[in-house]
């Protein structure tokens, strides 16, 4: 076979809406109509807690901007660190950093993290066990532009490494709560970030939700069917709950952005309920993300109830638009109200 | 200017300070029957003049804040740290005979949770130049006046990391960095100068903006005054010194053998490298 054929014909493809969509910018709002937004809630969180803890410091490797980390580079510049596109020294320089007693915040994308970086975050970082916060953007599919930049792999590459706490933040509240949250942690953390206009989605189902490191939260009970996610993945679990609600198909959604550790006392109680379909749904490929972690709590914790999974096919993903490519991997809150009511 | 003065042998010559570590690590490599030990009496006067000459440290307290940071990015040298600790009274002598055994505080590859004045964990090459950039910043942030040393090998030259790391020093403009290259000028499979080393490092150091010099690293005399121009040097940015060494320094048998990465000594001639050894200590 020659390279050339190899190549795809152009074939007119249609989104769900009917039309051929462009690609959206690197970062498109994830929010749904009506939901209000907060802009850059990371920076700011971490500007807030940067003024309650001296030790924190700020890293990026060219992606200040593109991370919300120039909200904090802007209003702190004596503790900010551009570290230029290199993230194999991002990272071992924040360990450096780490030893000397600091607590540094380092950001770039997840792709760039979790897959050049790997052997610098395993070794500097995670086998010493320092308290470097690598905080990343684009997670999973969140980016039309290919698998250069859709870090569809992160958690499973991650949730291999002995030490590392991984978080999948659903929404702007559960950034900004999180960030204290892992400042105020003696360990390494990985966790995913939603940037610019990030919507605020916990509070509206659940008005007194707060983040809890380590903690899952039933955001919404329900008879019939338990879902089980992280990332924005809850947000179009809750949608897809409203659509259901009104086929009568009474959806609960447990929302459980500490990926690593697991809270499996708490997805293991709402499991053995009982009675309920149960399926997780995360914005990452289905191989060793959430969906595996929970089935693993699930047999060995003796619970077995009819189990399914959302997330992103075994495969390097398409380029295009962002709406259209969630409806083609079924991340949309179409196809998840479609694929539950295929499995009622 | 090391703090433990205190400690008998205050006077010994550099010299010997460095006979004593090849010894020491020929006796570890004795106990394991196996070792780097090519390296370890190659690197052994350079360390001789980190510990006892360049360094500040207390030996009683390898974390004391004040101390210079000496990194050891090359984890398989780890052999030759061991004894450089050991003749600095970091680690004790009695520990010797476990070098590389179950439950040691000495594994064959350096770790930093496993032992007393190993700051971080190397062997995965290119990874302490970057550290050591992160640490460099760090104590300019505390207005420590520290420095740190950073030891890594002529193969490390060829990752990648280590010429990121070797940027960012320059623009963060951090002249209490000091990176010690051991050129011995052998990687696993070969020459390093036949590999990514064929262009004078001391070029490429300086072109990239650090302070950089190169010299013999088994001239004692040589080693010193590079320590000490590298330490005191007018200049705003990073320095590196880069020492030519020979692989098996000391032991002439050795020496003359077909010399590899990881140098063959049968069961029978660790005794008889010792006996060699011993004829050249110095006075």
């Amino acid at each position: 076979m020659t390279l050339a054929s190899m190549k795809r014909k152009y074939e007119p493809r249609r989104s769900a809406e009917g039309e051929a969509q462009a690609t959206s910018a690197m970062i498109a709002s994830l929010a749904a109509e009506g939901y209000e937004t907060v802009a850059a809630p990371f920076g700011h969180a971490l500007v807030e807690a940067a003024g309650a803890d001296d030790k924190i410091v700020g890293l990026s490797a060219d992606l200040a901007k593109y991370t919300d980390l120039h909200i904090f580079a802007n209003a702190m510049p004596d503790r900010f660190y551009q570290m230029g596109m290199a993230e194999q020294l991002l990272m071992s320089a924040a360990a450096g950093l780490a030893r000397e007693g600091f607590n540094p915040f380092a950001t770039t994308y997840c792709v760039f993290a979790a897959r050049r970086a790997y052997d610098f975050i395993a070794m500097a970082i995670a086998e010493e066990n320092l308290p470097v916060k690598i905080v990343c953007g684009l997670p999973g599919l969140t980016t039309g532009y290919g698998p250069s930049h859709q870090a569809t792999e992160d958690l499973a590459i991650f949730r291999g490494l002995p030490n590392m706490t991984i978080i999948d933040p659903c929404d702007a509240d559960d950034i900004a709560g999180m960030v204290p949250q892992i400042a105020a942690h003696a360990g390494p953390v990985y966790a995913r970030l939603l940037r610019g206009a990030v919507p605020r989605v916990l509070t509206r189902h659940k008005p007194d939700y707060r983040f809890e490191l380590g903690r899952a939260q039933l955001i919404r009970d329900g008879a019939d069917v338990l879902v089980i996610s992280s990332g924005f993945m809850t947000m179009r679990a809750l949608d897809a709950a409203g659509v259901l609600a009104e086929d009568g198909i009474d959806v609960a959604v447990l929302h459980t952005p500490t990926i690593k550790p697991l809270d499996t006392e708490t997805i293991l109680s709402q499991v053995q309920k009982g009675g309920r379909l149960v399926v997780t749904a995360e914005n990452h490929t289905i191989v060793g993300g959430l969906g595996e972690a929970v089935a693993r709590t699930l047999l060995t914790g003796g619970a077995a109830p009819t189990f399914r999974m959302i997330g992103l096919p075994d495969a390097f993903l398409e380029a295009g638009a962002l709406p259209t490519l969630h409806d083609m991997y079924g991340l949309s809150v179409r196809r998840v109200v479609e694929q539950i009511k295929g499995w009622m | 200017m090391n703090q433990s003065s205190s400690e008998a042998g205050a006077n010994m010559s550099l010299a010997l300070r460095a006979w004593n570590i090849r010894r020491k690590a020929l006796l570890m490599g004795q106990v394991q029957g196996q070792g780097y030990i090519g390296q370890a009496l190659g690197v052994a006067d350079v360390l001789a003049a980190c510990y006892f000459h360049a360094l500040r440290y207390r030996a009683q307290d390898p974390e004391w804040e004040g101390r210079d940071r000496f990194l050891l990015s090359i984890g398989h040298y780890a052999i030759a740290l061991y004894a450089a600790l050991m003749e600095a009274n970091v680690l004790p002598e009695e520990e010797l005979p476990t070098y590389g055994m179950d439950d040691s505080r000495m594994p064959m590859s350096g770790m930093a949770s496993y032992t007393p004045g190993m700051e971080i964990t190397g062997g995965s090459l290119g990874q302490g130049l970057g550290i050591a950039v992160g640490m460099a910043l760090g104590l300019k942030r505390k207005e420590n006046p520290a420095f740190i040393y950073n030891l890594m090998s002529d193969g490390e030259l060829g990752e990648g990391s280590t010429w990121e790391a070797a940027m960012s020093a320059v623009q963060h403009r951090l002249d209490n960095l000091i990176c010690l290259v051991d050129f011995n000028n052998q990687q696993a499979d070969g020459k390093s100068t036949d590999m990514l080393a064929q262009v004078p490092e001391e070029q490429k150091w300086a072109a990239f903006g650090w302070m950089a010099q190169r010299v013999d690293g088994n001239d004692m005399s040589a080693v010193v005054a590079a320590l000490d121009a590298a330490r005191a040097a007018d200049h705003t940015g990073p320095r590196v010194i880069i020492f030519d060494t020979r692989m098996c320094k000391g032991v002439e048998f050795l020496e003359n053998r077909e010399i590899t990465h990881f140098v063959r000594v049968e069961p029978d001639e660790w005794a008889t490298a010792l006996a060699v050894l011993e004829e050249g200590k110095p006075q």
